[in-house]
């Protein structure tokens, strides 16, 4: 059984914010980077299934060499062996293009993705990659039966409102990771210092093919009215809050 | 410019965002909607709305969606009809079909779009990006057309009868490699329905611990509230999902709406903001709930909520 697990570092921007001189994003210095919170689930489902059914747990991302934190901190969690694909875009058809090649020399039987990156939100690269490796595709997965040996396997979807669309797929497929399918765990300090140690095999792109989009002006949005903000001690809020509850609730 | 709006639908009913594509739709050009269905026809009035000049039928064997059959028959619309602009929701179907078909035909593709403009023959797109705090104009050069996914609840309903022409479409689809089985019914607790709640004190992420959650159950009964969440306390088992407001939860609009440590997430936001009054507590002034608010605080959530206590 082997397992691959598409790993995006995010980026994360905190109460400041100015952009780069030529406008298209924000500056690096306000930006915190962190595990994308969807890809720590696809990790832990891959790591179940190798318990289960023996096998292997490789990680993929497409960032730069700072990208790496993210690979390190899913190593810890147990994962076998990492790559990390040099210099590509954000969008997603670029990144799926850059993944596309190095997850299909893995011939893996289940590549993981998260639903979406909480930085960019586009829940896109998944079903481009899933296209573009010709595999069978599902959705915002929160549950995976799979069967070692078997063609196929039953997959549960999350629609709107709650509602599950249960799915046969055939395997091997590209699955995207929904948060709640498991319980990501915590990795502790002995594997998060043998991780840092572990080598990561690092590949070139091999670049190409139209992006899915240019971004021609990033900004800050006009807020409009916005919230009235209330200001004052924790005593002095809570006192409005109260006051604006009652003259809502009658 | 010409558009194609794919409709959605699940267990024989139109899905809201269909309308919502309409409305985006109309405004850019004439408009084609797509029904995709077992039975197409029985869908057809649902969508015969003002701004729509054609419905465009496509037979298809299964009975809910399944997005190799979908993508199938979206690439055949595509080459079929030439749309300039492909307009779906940006939804759990479109997510597991759209970008596909979209990297296979060389499409510009974005998702989670909440604005569109026209310049000249070039379309431009507006979305978001690091927590909806910054916005992006996005533009497609050298694409002959684009699919983009946009944001549910952003554009209003289109109303109003149409007289569009109907046609059908044949596309022949390979067998689907993923089979759909069965829609399973969210399991019903007999837990409190927060959809009825006229006040709804709501807790997300920052409130931090499990342990936290007795605190503000304690405060919400106090004030007379009905306690809701956020995804992640639901994700981590501290409440069970009849508590959830957003997209996969439940659709709320109390008179009141009062959020402690929720950063305002699009698929939170999607569940809440026709609330009647909005109240917001967070340490990140930038955080994205207070787009929606009509009053927020820059503060520490249990400071606050020590002092509410006292007020009750
Ligand atoms: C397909 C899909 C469906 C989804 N459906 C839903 C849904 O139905 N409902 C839903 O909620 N989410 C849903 N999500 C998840 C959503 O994208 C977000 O991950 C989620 O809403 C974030 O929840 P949060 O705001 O509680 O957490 P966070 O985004 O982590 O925000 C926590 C906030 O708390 C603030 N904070 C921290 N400490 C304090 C303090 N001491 N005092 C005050 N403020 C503090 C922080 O500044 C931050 O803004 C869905 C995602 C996908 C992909
Ligand atoms: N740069 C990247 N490197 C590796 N995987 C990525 C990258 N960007 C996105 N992904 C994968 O695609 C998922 C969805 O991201 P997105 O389409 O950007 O919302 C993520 O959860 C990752 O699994």
């Amino acid at each position: 059984m082997k397992t691959v697990v598409c790993i995006k570092q995010v980026l994360q921007l905190g109460d400041e914010v100015e952009f780069t001189d030529d406008g298209l994003d924000v500056d690096p210095d306000y930006l915190d980077p962190a595990l994308n919170e969807w890809d720590s689930f696809a990790t832990e489902e891959a790591l179940q299934l190798r318990e289960r059914l023996g096998g292997e747990v490789v990680l993929v991302t497409c960032g730069s060499k700072a990208s790496e934190a993210a690979l390190r901190r899913c190593l810890a969690m147990g994962a076998d062996r990492a790559i990390r694909i040099e210099g590509v875009d954000r969008d997603p058809f670029s990144v799926a293009r850059a993944l596309a090649e190095v997850v299909s020399a893995e011939n893996a039987d289940l590549v993981l993705c998260g639903v979406q990156s909480s930085d960019a939100v586009q829940a896109a690269t998944g079903t481009a990659l899933a296209e573009l490796l010709d595999l069978p595709r599902a959705a915002v997965v929160t549950k995976v039966d799979y069967d070692a040996g078997a063609r196929t396997a039953v997959v549960d979807r999350e629609l709107e409102g709650g509602l599950v669309d249960r799915v046969e797929i055939d395997t091997p497929a590209v699955l995207t990771i929904q948060t709640g399918i498991n319980e990501p765990r915590y990795a502790n300090l002995r594997a998060i210092k043998q991780a840092e140690q572990v080598e990561i095999d690092v590949r070139n792109a091999a670049g190409g093919g139209a992006p899915a989009y240019r971004v021609r002006k990033m900004f800050v949005p006009d807020r409009g009215e916005g919230a009235e903000m209330i200001d004052g001690s924790p005593a002095e809020i809570a006192a409005r809050i109260a006051s604006i509850v009652k003259e809502r609730l009658v | 410019m010409s558009v194609l709006v794919v409709a959605e639908h699940l267990r024989g009913q139109i899905r809201d965002v269909t309308r919502e594509l309409i409305t985006a739709g109309r405004e850019l050009g004439p408009v084609t909607v797509a029904v995709i269905a077992q039975d197409p026809g029985s869908l057809v009035d649902a969508v015969n709305i003002d701004g729509v000049t054609e419905i465009v039928t496509v037979t298809i064997g299964a009975g809910e969606f399944e997005n190799d059959t979908y993508q199938a028959a979206v690439e055949a619309l595509i080459a079929d009809r030439k749309p300039r602009v492909t307009l779906l929701g940006f939804t759990v179907n479109s997510m597991g079909y759209g970008p596909a078909a979209a990297v296979k035909l060389g499409l510009g593709f974005a998702s989670d779009v909440h604005g569109i403009a026209l310049e000249g023959d070039a379309v431009v797109a507006t979305r978001s990006f690091y927590g909806s705090k910054v916005n992006a104009e996005l533009e497609f050069p050298g694409a002959e057309g684009v699919m983009l996914l946009l944001r549910p609840t952003v554009w209003s309903p289109a109303e109003g009868v149409g007289d569009a022409s109907v046609a059908a479409l044949e596309v022949v689809a390979a067998p689907s490699r993923a089979r759909h089985r069965e829609v399973v019914e969210a399991t019903t607790s007999s837990d409190v329905d927060i959809t009825q709640a006229d006040f709804l004190l709501s807790i997300g992420r920052g409130i931090g611990d499990k342990e936290n959650v007795e605190m503000f159950q304690e405060l919400a009964a106090k004030m007379g509230a009905t306690l809701s969440v956020s995804r992640p306390l639901v994700d981590a088992g501290w409440m069970p999902s009849s508590r959830q407001v957003g997209q996969s939860g439940k659709t709320v609009k109390p008179s009141v709406y009062l959020a402690f440590g929720i950063s305002g997430a699009v698929q939170h936001l999607a569940g809440m903001k026709a609330s009647g009054t909005i109240i917001a507590i967070n340490t990140d002034p930038e955080a994205a709930i207070f787009n929606v608010a009509q009053y927020g605080a820059k503060a520490d959530l249990f400071d606050v909520a020590e002092e509410l206590e006292k007020l009750y």
